[in-house]
């Protein structure tokens, strides 16, 4: 009897493998033969895009969502077919073998440009694009380029942290606000984003200083909640994150403060607690780049948009925001603008009692994405 | 002062998903079965509770249906290890994988199908499973934060573990589970139903992990759905049963032990230690505890002799 059970198993389990091998082959057959012509461009119709998400877009409200979003919007700004579109979602950013397997398949099924997304994937980008000279990479954080078919994009992120801040700065009443961030100081991505938070802190507030957690992980829900926890233990009463998950706002909501949300509008988890939420919109960069690639204009050179393109900025403020919140946002927001406040300018105090940059200048993009490991003079690590 | 007794209340609430984790696998541990797939369990019953607290907006289904979740996951596991002898690491390591990618499976679809882009539980739900506040004992200075200010999870895990104690301890199929646990071929003998009570065990065990599962999903995250819910504490649930010893009563104290080293680094103040050896400490602990029990040598606070080994009643 036992022999017979196990036998209709074991069938069922391999006729469900065949199965499953089926229906995965039948999209390879739409793969058509795109021929790269460099001076005119590429047709519309022979662009394919890859994408390699490092977790699932669907799951709702962190870094691929956001990510994944822009892609959509990509194709909907640029009319490409959904067979257009080729995603490999969760791809571990360290399994080297798994980006390598992802991109390759990208490749053969005719994927002229490749979109990377998480930090992890920039050696593999960097090999693959010495090796398949017609595809493009673009790589998004990191840092290197081959200033040819390989090229890095990220944001001035910390453009809109700062506007963040000022909403948090004017919204506290203990003057003390609390920070979630995923990575500890020696992270500049985190670091830079964080410090510009708190100087829009300071620059409404500088009374209030700003309490820090690190969870050391970017996502991990339990760690989030706690340090959330542990921020509005110690008094604070506006939490800001650089975290994947919307948990620190809904740990605000459930202890009746408030908070500042990343990646997506996170009002939709947390609508009694988020005052507005620090968000990218990577359509701009995703739609111009394709663009460029239809129009023969890629020239190879790196990605740095910030909220004048409209990659970064913040959700419309919700209605608890403290009175004067509005026009404080707009009017830093219109000096980032005209270029005449870069967050980071002329000489900057940091906590530990020494000072950064110099009167008269900004720091450089490079100190900016690789050199911020320092933090701003209100904020507190406890 | 104060700042302790909000330490220790936060210790608490981070531990209690261990705590289901560590006596559900302490009772699969106890019929002779080292269940690796206590975070799987985990997760499926965070979908399932979820999901049916989602559309029920009933915090008793939930329960219910988490349990089930749980169960379901430790059926799987019993009939292809009990049954089917298959290797036990193997299967547990399997249905991990299985349970998680379940899990998030589900959650994306019922995501799929929200029209906000997200899966907050209903208002009333909320209520019910958030902390408790009992009129004159919970505003009780230090006493009513320390004692009666847990959400209900928090209570209905301690009853749980005091209650397999007594069952483990004191009953007549106690007895027969742990003998079972330690020979089971001279259980058998014995004229115990050796299969019956391993299934029985096994699923009970899945079940209680199932509700910390949606423990996770509900206090931890706050009632919003997320992938990866469970997030790692079935793992550390399976290196708290060494720390228990094998006894549901020491688990009450270990998980709150264990949820205090995970919540350490956010109330200690930063004197340059890293970030990382947070992270160990749990382990580090579990370590010392082995070594410990080792140099201890009691056979009461070890590991049952048959854990491990599928019993092949033919073999004898």
């Amino acid at each position: 009897m036992k022999k017979i059970i196990g036998l209709a198993l074991s069938l069922v389990l391999s006729l469900s493998l065949v199965l499953a091998g089926c229906s995965g082959s039948g999209d390879e057959a739409t793969t058509s033969g795109s021929e790269t012509t460099k001076a005119g461009g590429i047709a519309k119709e022979d662009i394919k895009v890859g994408v390699i998400h490092i977790s699932d877009p669907a799951e709702g409200s962190g870094y691929t969502f956001t990510h994944d979003q822009g892609i959509v919007a990509m194709q909907q700004n640029l009319g490409l077919e959904d067979s257009q579109i080729i995603r490999k979602n969760n791809i571990s950013d360290s399994d080297p073998t798994a980006i390598e397997t992802a991109m390759r398949e990208c490749i053969e099924d005719g994927c002229n440009i490749i979109f990377a997304t998480s930090w992890g994937y920039m050696d593999t980008c960097e090999a693959l694009a010495e090796e398949f000279p017609d595809v493009y990479f673009a790589h998004g954080s990191g840092y290197k380029s081959n200033g040819q078919n390989f090229i890095n994009y990220f944001g001035r992120i910390y453009q809109a942290r700062y506007l963040a801040g000022i909403v948090a700065g004017l919204k506290t009443e203990s003057d003390k606000v609390g920070f979630v961030a995923a990575m500890d100081k020696e992270n500049s991505e985190v670091t830079g984003g964080l410090d510009a938070f708190a100087m829009g802190v300071y620059s409404v507030n500088p009374e209030a200083q700003v309490f820090v957690k690190v969870t050391n992980s970017w996502y991990d829900p339990e760690a989030e909640t706690s340090a959330a926890k542990a921020l509005i233990a110690e008094g604070c009463d506006v939490i800001g994150q650089h975290c994947d998950t919307p948990n620190p706002q809904l740990a605000a909501e459930e202890a009746g403060v408030w908070g500042v949300g990343y990646n997506s509008n996170m009002s939709k988890d947390a609508p009694d607690a988020t005052l507005t939420s620090v968000v990218w919109d990577w359509g701009v960069y995703y739609t111009a780049a394709v663009q460029s690639l239809i129009d023969g204009t890629w020239d190879g050179s790196n990605y740095y948009g910030g909220m004048k393109e409209g990659l970064v900025g913040i959700t419309d403020l919700s209605a608890f925001c403290a009175d004067g919140t509005a026009e404080a946002v707009d009017q830093a927001k219109a000096s980032i603008l005209d270029g005449s406040f870069n967050v980071f300018d002329g000489v900057i105090e940091t906590n530990e009692g020494t000072t950064v940059g110099k009167e008269g200048s900004t720091l450089s993009d490079a100190e900016i994405t690789g050199g911020i490991n320092w933090y701003f003079k209100n904020i507190v690590v406890k | 002062m104060e700042m302790v007794i909000k330490f220790i209340a936060a210790a608490v609430i981070s531990g209690t998903p261990l705590l289901y984790g560590t006596v559900g696998e302490i009772l699969n541990e106890k019929s002779g079965h080292l269940n690796l797939g206590v975070e799987g369990m985990m997760s499926m019953g965070a979908v399932s509770g979820f999901m049916v607290g989602y559309y029920s907006d009933s915090f008793l289904l939930s329960l219910i249906a988490a349990f089930l979740g749980g169960a379901v996951g430790a059926a799987i596991y019993a009939v292809l290890t009990v049954t089917f002898m298959a290797d036990q690491n193997v299967t547990g390591l399997t249905l991990t994988i299985f349970g998680i990618g379940l899990g998030n499976f589900l959650g994306l679809y019922y995501l799929g199908l929200s029209e906000s882009g997200t899966l907050k539980l209903p208002e009333k739900i909320t209520g019910q499973m958030r902390s408790i506040n009992i009129e004159g004992l919970s505003n009780l200075p230090v006493v009513g934060k320390l004692l009666f200010s847990y959400n209900p999870f928090v209570y209905l895990g301690i009853v749980i573990a005091i209650v397999l104690w007594w069952y483990l301890k004191k009953t007549k199929t106690g007895l027969s589970l742990r003998a079972i646990g330690e020979n089971p071929s001279a259980a058998d003998a014995a004229g115990i139903r050796v299969t019956k009570l391993k299934y029985i065990n096994i699923i009970l065990g899945g079940g209680i992990c199932g509700i910390g599962g949606v423990y996770c999903a509900m206090i931890i995250n706050n009632g919003v759905w997320i992938s990866n819910s469970v997030g790692g504490f079935g793992w550390i649930a399976v290196a708290l049963v060494i720390f228990a010893a094998w006894s549901p009563v020491r688990a009450i104290f270990g998980s709150f032990v264990f949820g205090a080293f995970n919540i350490l680094r956010y109330y200690v103040p930063s004197v340059g230690i890293p970030e990382a050896f947070y992270d160990m400490l749990p382990f580090l602990v579990t370590a010392l505890v082995l070594i410990v029990t080792s140099i201890r040598q009691s056979k009461e606070n070890s590991q049952p002799a048959g854990c491990g080994i599928n019993y092949f009643r033919e073999d004898r």
